[in-house]
């Protein structure tokens, strides 16, 4: 039979792919019947709440569960002691540390202990009765303060050979990435702009706390439910932690209340089996907004020194970073990505970047969209910035002049296939944003960004029912429309409208391995194996209606939803649709289905550049965000007004970080704004609407030429945020949050 | 302390309920009475996911006690559509791709009803300080506003 081949796609002419159908959980999700993490329950379901720590850093000398355990109502009460020592596996180690801290408390907020009561308020009342001994230890929390020599060490023998010796063992890391001679290409620079960057910490900030429940029974199976960017990393994690077979624990994603990279781990979850083993019933554990801030990732905090070079025409000729990443308590922050992304939109001939992974005494971070590109795209885009326009250039020009394109080796090694940071850019300069004219206390910023995009393992399985509708099942949890996006690629391949198909997400006991919905990878990789499942269910199909016609199936095709003879020699008979085949399929050989399981390469890189404006008070260094203009590649944009979302989403979050949002700690270590209150994200009344140009520029790796599109928008708001208030305050602010005592305070020492 | 029975009123039905003195209107409907579309993602009244009206006021459920609904009519997101037929906000929120993962949606289409009943000619501007106690990290806002302006056109138009 006759398929599509993937060259046939980038002028193929889509019928669904590009439309804006409803989304399939539309109707649950505005009546209030969607159910999330903490909706869940069971019968004889039991409350589990955690004790943390108020230290920052505190040896634990002893735990007494006694008193706890003598209340009526508890059923459980676990700490350390109830989990196995991980050997030989440090990652998972440091995973189950963090969920329950062993030998010390590593940060403000750690867990220390936890009970599962008959009530909520019971398991309050226990963990007031557990009485914890703490040596309080010295405490770090400033990435910078952290590599001095008489910083506190957090972990002793956990620096890998990478880090030369007599630095700090809070330097866990060392990356590097680059080629040619940085040297020589600053030499051969009319400037050379050496300036040093500081981004804090920021969380995901998803607006649904973390929350699961489990049973787990004496013969050693266990259901758990959760919200989770990826419920077979939560089995999989769990397993180990547990010393379980992976086939043992089914756990099933709820619909998720965001993730932005924050749900890709566990914090909860071991917890809540640890608890349901102990007291031999289901055990739901919903953490509170605070809890959320104080132990559970935000991204990292970064210092980055930059030194960049530059004809006075503009052309980039050497470029270094250094970055220094602070992950929190544990190894793992996301500088290597930072050291991979921060030159990468740029075709340079002299480049180097080396990232250093630094622990502190904060909540082991984990990933925040596109994590560790936004702090190192703040720092280049910014020194960009500053060099155009002492040299009183474009910035766009200066950004076009020194774009990565085809064939360009980028920073990180590989070398680029058709990209389409140029488009973003060519738009950018044509936009009327670009010509707007701007008043008093009034500047115009822009600023580039990228992300590598992933693939993972996927499986999808998609089923023919027998009147001729479709199921598709896949794994990964939807966290922004993916369930449209899927059916609407399968209703596309297989010619049938959106509405036959229905999409779920399947637990773990139903598919084979999928990865984490993170990397932007779902709708490429998921829509991938969906489109390949469903050519599998339309070979099959042909082969059906070969068998009825008596005909070869080689001499059948698939078009518009039916198969049909492939040309006069194959006979004349009638087109079979996809209904009619469903509905004799029990005569024809049984059930129809299709089901593609793979780990695609060709994710497609990705590059956007924003442009804002802003407005700032002299008064009292507010910032008012004016008008912003988002102009990214999707490479071919599923569902348009999804893409749009995440464009606009990104560009929030970013805004956000570059303004407002910050991990405070006190002397104490403390954290000194658990709560939305203080920890203050953006709000309706901070934005105008955020403007949104989407490129296509398909992806040869994807057979509709998808791109993720989800992380490459928080990547340059940093940047186009500070050149842009740094316009309109007269000042260059190279750090974040630009909040309003910090630009007064620049203002007023110019 | 013993728990208090309240009679009360709930997207017009009639309800009883035993709660503790202490206990918020938001853990009353999520726990005991199973109304879980509102939703928690602060408990200190910061991010709105808990919207509920009492007495047509739009307040954060979680800032309310169970025990202040005596005698009160109370009216959640459940009680939002009629029947089959979802209300303008509900289809508009739809239609304009207004949610992404959906936590906040209850608390904003609440809150928005509120702001079409007081105000059903806002300007942007107005709809997004009303909305400002409705947290939402997936959108950016912008078509949630737009979900907004265009139901209250729609509803202008049908009124």
């Amino acid at each position: 039979m006759a398929l599509d081949s993937k060259s046939d796609t980038q002028t193929r002419d889509f019928k669904v792919v590009g439309t804006r159908p409803n989304r399939p959980d539309g109707i649950d999700k505005v009546t209030g019947r969607a159910r999330f993490g903490a909706d869940i329950t069971a019968p004889g379901m039991l409350i589990g709440r955690v004790l943390r720590s108020p230290h920052a850093h505190a040896r634990i000398v002893s735990i007494d569960t006694s008193q706890a355990e003598a209340l009526a109502g508890v059923r459980a009460v676990v700490t350390s002691a109830d989990f196995n020592k991980i050997e030989d596996d440090d990652f998972t180690a440091d995973i189950l540390d963090n969920c329950m801290a062993s030998e010390k408390a590593m940060y403000d907020g750690h867990a220390v202990a936890a009970v599962a009561a008959s009530s909520e308020a019971i398991a309050k009342r226990a963990l007031k009765l557990i009485t914890v001994e703490y040596e309080v230890l010295p405490h770090v929390t400033d990435v910078d303060a952290a590599i001095t020599a008489d910083a506190p060490v957090l972990h002793e023998g956990r620096t890998d050979e990478t880090v030369p010796a007599g630095m700090s063992g809070n330097v866990i890391s060392r990356f590097e990435f680059g080629h040619g001679d940085i040297e020589a290409g600053l030499a051969a620079a009319d400037k050379v702009l050496e300036r040093s960057y500081k981004t804090e910490a920021t969380h995901q900030g998803y607006i649904e706390p973390h929350a699961c429940m489990a049973s787990m029974g004496p013969d050693g199976q266990a259901d758990l439910w959760c919200c989770t960017q990826g419920h077979y990393m939560v089995r999989n994690t769990c397993a180990a932690i547990f010393g379980m077979e992976q086939g043992q624990l089914r756990v099933t994603a709820s619909e998720i209340g965001g993730g932005f990279g924050g749900k890709t781990t566990v914090f909860l979850e071991p917890v809540a089996l640890a608890l349901s083993r102990k007291s031999g019933r289901p055990v739901k554990m919903v953490m509170s907004r605070s809890e959320v801030l104080r132990a559970t990732g935000p991204t990292a905090s970064s210092s980055v020194d930059i030194r960049l070079g530059m004809t006075k025409d503009g052309r980039i000729t050497g470029a270094r970073a250094e970055l220094r990443y602070q992950g929190g308590a544990y190894p793992g922050s996301p500088v290597e990505f930072g050291s991979m992304s921060a030159f990468a939109p740029y075709d340079l001939e002299h480049v180097k970047t080396v990232g250093w992974d630094i622990v502190t005494n904060r909540p082991k971070q984990a990933a925040y969209r596109a994590p560790g590109a936004p702090m190192a795209a703040f720092a280049v885009e910014s020194a960009i910035d500053e060099l155009a326009k002492g040299f009183g250039l474009d910035p766009l020009e200066v950004r076009l002049k020194n774009a990565a394109r085809e064939g360009t080796k980028s920073s990180y090694g590989v070398t680029y296939p058709a990209i389409g940071l140029e488009a973003t850019l060519r738009k950018a300069k044509d936009h009327p944003h670009w010509t707007a004219p701007l008043g008093p206390n009034q500047g115009r910023g822009v600023a580039c960004g990228f992300w590598f995009n992933f693939g993972g393992d996927t499986c999808v399985s998609l089923n023919i029912t027998p009147d001729g509708t479709v199921t598709v099942s896949e794994g990964n949890p939807d966290i922004g429309g993916s369930r449209a996006s899927m059916s609407m690629m399968a209703a596309e391949e297989l010619g049938i409208p959106y509405e036959k198909v229905r999409t779920i997400v399947a637990d773990t006991g139903s598919l084979g391995q999928n990865e984490v919905t993170d990397g932007s990878r779902v709708t490429f990789a998921v829509g991938l194996a969906t489109i390949e499942a469903a050519r599998a269910a339309k070979r099959e199909m042909c082969r059906r209606a070969a068998l009825v016609w008596g005909i070869d199936e080689e001499a059948v095709e698939w078009i518009d939803g039916a198969a049909q003879p492939a040309g006069p020699n194959a006979g004349d008979h009638p087109p079979m649709t996809l209904a009619e085949i469903a509905a004799t399929a029990s005569n024809t050989g049984g059930p129809i289905a299709g089901h593609h399981e793979a780990n695609p390469e060709g994710a497609g890189v990705s590059f956007a550049t924003h442009m804002v404006d802003t407005e700032v008070d002299p008064d009292t260094g507010a910032v008012k965000i004016l008008r912003y203009t988002v102009f990214q590649d999707a490479g071919k944009a599923v569902h348009p007004a999804y893409v749009e979302g995440q464009f606009q989403g990104g560009a929030v979050q970013g805004i956000g970080w570059a303004l407002n949002e910050e991990y405070i700690y006190g002397e104490d270590g403390v954290l000194q704004n658990a709560g939305f209150l203080d920890y203050r994200i953006p709000v309706a009344s901070d934005l105008p609407m955020i403007d949104t140009v989407i490129l296509e520029i398909p992806n040869p790796g994807h057979p509709y030429g998808v791109r993720g599109v989800g992380e490459t928008s928080i990547v340059p708001p940093l940047a186009a945020i500070a050149n842009s208030v740094s316009e309109s305050a007269g000042v260059r602010m190279a750090q974040l949050p630009m909040s309003p005592p910090k630009v007064l305070a620049a203002m007023q020492s110019k | 302390m013993s728990q208090v029975h309240v009679t009360t009123t709930i997207n017009g039905d009639p309800t009883e309920f035993l709660c503790e003195p202490d206990e918020t209107l938001l853990d009353v409907l999520r726990d005991r009475l199973g109304m879980t579309g509102s939703k928690e993602g602060c408990g200190t009244g910061d991010c709105g996911a808990c919207s509920v009206t009492v007495n047509g006021r739009l307040v954060c459920s979680c800032l309310v006690l169970g025990a202040e609904a005596e005698g009160a009519e109370v009216a959640t997101i459940e009680g939002m559509s009629d029947g089959e037929t979802l209300h303008p906000l509900q289809r508009k929120f739809i239609e304009h791709a207004a949610l992404q993962c959906g936590i906040c949606t209850p608390g904003l289409l609440v809150a928005a009803k509120s702001l079409l009943e007081n105000h059903p000619d806002p300007t942007e501007e107005e709809a997004r300080y009303w909305l400002a106690g409705n947290l939402c990290r997936c959108t950016g806002y912008d078509k949630i506003i737009r979900a907004v302006m265009d139901a209250a056109e729609e509803m202008r138009e049908a009124s």
